[in-house]
């Protein structure tokens, strides 16, 4: 009797073995650096406004495999930087009926771009809410180029917005919660960030919170930091734009999918961005 | 799908004897001919099917590809330079279409 309790207890440890090695699971420790540049990927959690989750922040690149962290390492390997290669080109473009391009006002986005994209979501008084950088795309080509603004997820809208983004590389994420409402935008997109939809019951927090570093069936969860977007996905072999993962993931739950920049999606930018606040932009990312 | 567009990337220096690695990449949507569109139909395969390096005129490189290759393939490899000389990089299109680049070095 005693030895078959001793040979189950062994039976126990080989067969927990697996389960119990989350190290596995957790997030490496490693350094980021893309063509040379460094990247912050840790950085102390924002201690303004008060409670968030985490001592550390850390970005979703050291959640994945090396295989795909390499491929962000270089960015002639980056697949992403063919978007944002095109991206430019848009830049260049002349469209509308003022006959303007991006570049018309801006000149050289490596000057008048960089450290924009690590700003954004940002207050806009005329709107009376925050906007992103898609949403201020389609401002200016409304108002200043008089041409019809981009359908969400068009791919000029993902490779301008790659291009713009990509010119903060490196720089902290910073978003300014002072400015107008923002911090009631905060506020909501907090309470959307812990709301659990759809038929399996899941909030943001369910996963990226709670359980990031352990996996969802093959899927290894990260803290859900937005400072890579627009991010080169393996999975869709292309630019997965911030609402469309948000979408993703949501739907994901088996809830219905609120628009892209609603007024819900806006809020959980505004929350998320602050989340992940510190970490250094690495648009375009790679992710799986 | 826009207009494939090959990038490479070569050293423009090397000394004689050298082993240089090279790395290609080439935007290409790799339609595998698995897919159906959104009315049932099948979407035809359309993939870079070969891939070629030559340097002066010499073979250095050459591979066949599969419609299981993913969107935008990307190959680095080594080679050995013995002189100074031009590297020429061919992509083969299911369409027929041919895709090259051209990149030269120096051997010091």
């Amino acid at each position: 009797m005693k030895k078959s309790t001793i040979a189950w207890i062994a039976l126990m440890a080989v067969t927990a073995q697996p389960l119990g090695a989350s190290a596995l699971a957790d997030p490496v420790s490693d350094s980021l650096e893309i063509d040379g540049q460094a990247m912050i990927t840790e950085a102390p959690a924002p201690k303004e406004p008060a409670g968030h989750p985490f001592e550390v922040v850390k970005s979703g690149w050291l959640y994945r495999e090396p295989e795909t962290r390499s491929m962000e390492m270089d960015s002639f390997e980056n697949p992403g930087m063919l978007n944002v290669e095109r991206g430019e080109e848009i830049w260049n473009t002349v469209e509308g009926e003022a006959g303007k391009s991006c570049a018309s006002c801006h000149n050289e986005a490596s000057e008048s771009m960089k450290g924009v994209g690590a700003h954004y979501p940002k207050w806009n008084a005329n709107a009376g809410k925050p906007i992103n950088i898609e949403l201020q795309i389609n401002a200016c080509r409304e108002n200043q180029m008089k041409a019809e603004p981009y359908k969400f997820d068009a791919q000029d809208q993902k490779d301008l917005s790659a291009y713009i983004k990509h010119q903060s590389l490196g720089m902290p994420v910073e978003v300014d919660l002072s400015a107008g409402d923002m911090m009631s935008w905060w506020e909501k997109g907090k309470e959307r960030y812990y709301l659990r939809t759809g038929q399996l019951n899941l909030a943001c927090a369910t996963c990226h919170e709670a359980n990031n570093g352990l996996y969802l069936r093959a899927d290894h969860l990260s803290q859900g930091n937005t400072n890579g977007f627009p991010t080169y996905r393996l999975k869709q072999g292309n630019l997965v734009s911030l609402h469309n993962r948000f979408r993703g993931c949501i739907r994901d739950t088996r809830a219905e999918q609120p628009k892209a920049f609603s007024d819900e999606l806006m809020a959980l930018e505004v929350y998320t961005a602050w989340r992940g606040g510190g970490l250094s932009v690495e648009t375009p990312a790679v992710r799986q | 799908m826009a207009t494939p567009k090959p990038r490479v990337k070569v050293p423009k220096k090397a000394s004689a004897g050298e082993t240089i690695t090279i790395k290609t990449l080439i935007s290409h949507d790799m339609e595998s001919g698995q897919r159906k569109d959104k009315d049932g139909n099948v979407i035809p395969r359309e993939i870079i099917n070969k891939f070629t390096c030559e340097f002066n005129g010499t073979k250095v490189f050459e591979c066949d590809l599969e419609p299981a290759v993913a969107a935008n393939p990307y190959f680095e490899f080594s080679a050995k330079v013995p002189e100074s000389g031009t590297f020429k990089f061919t992509w083969v299109d299911d369409n027929g279409s041919v895709y090259t680049e051209e990149q030269k070095i120096t051997v010091e």
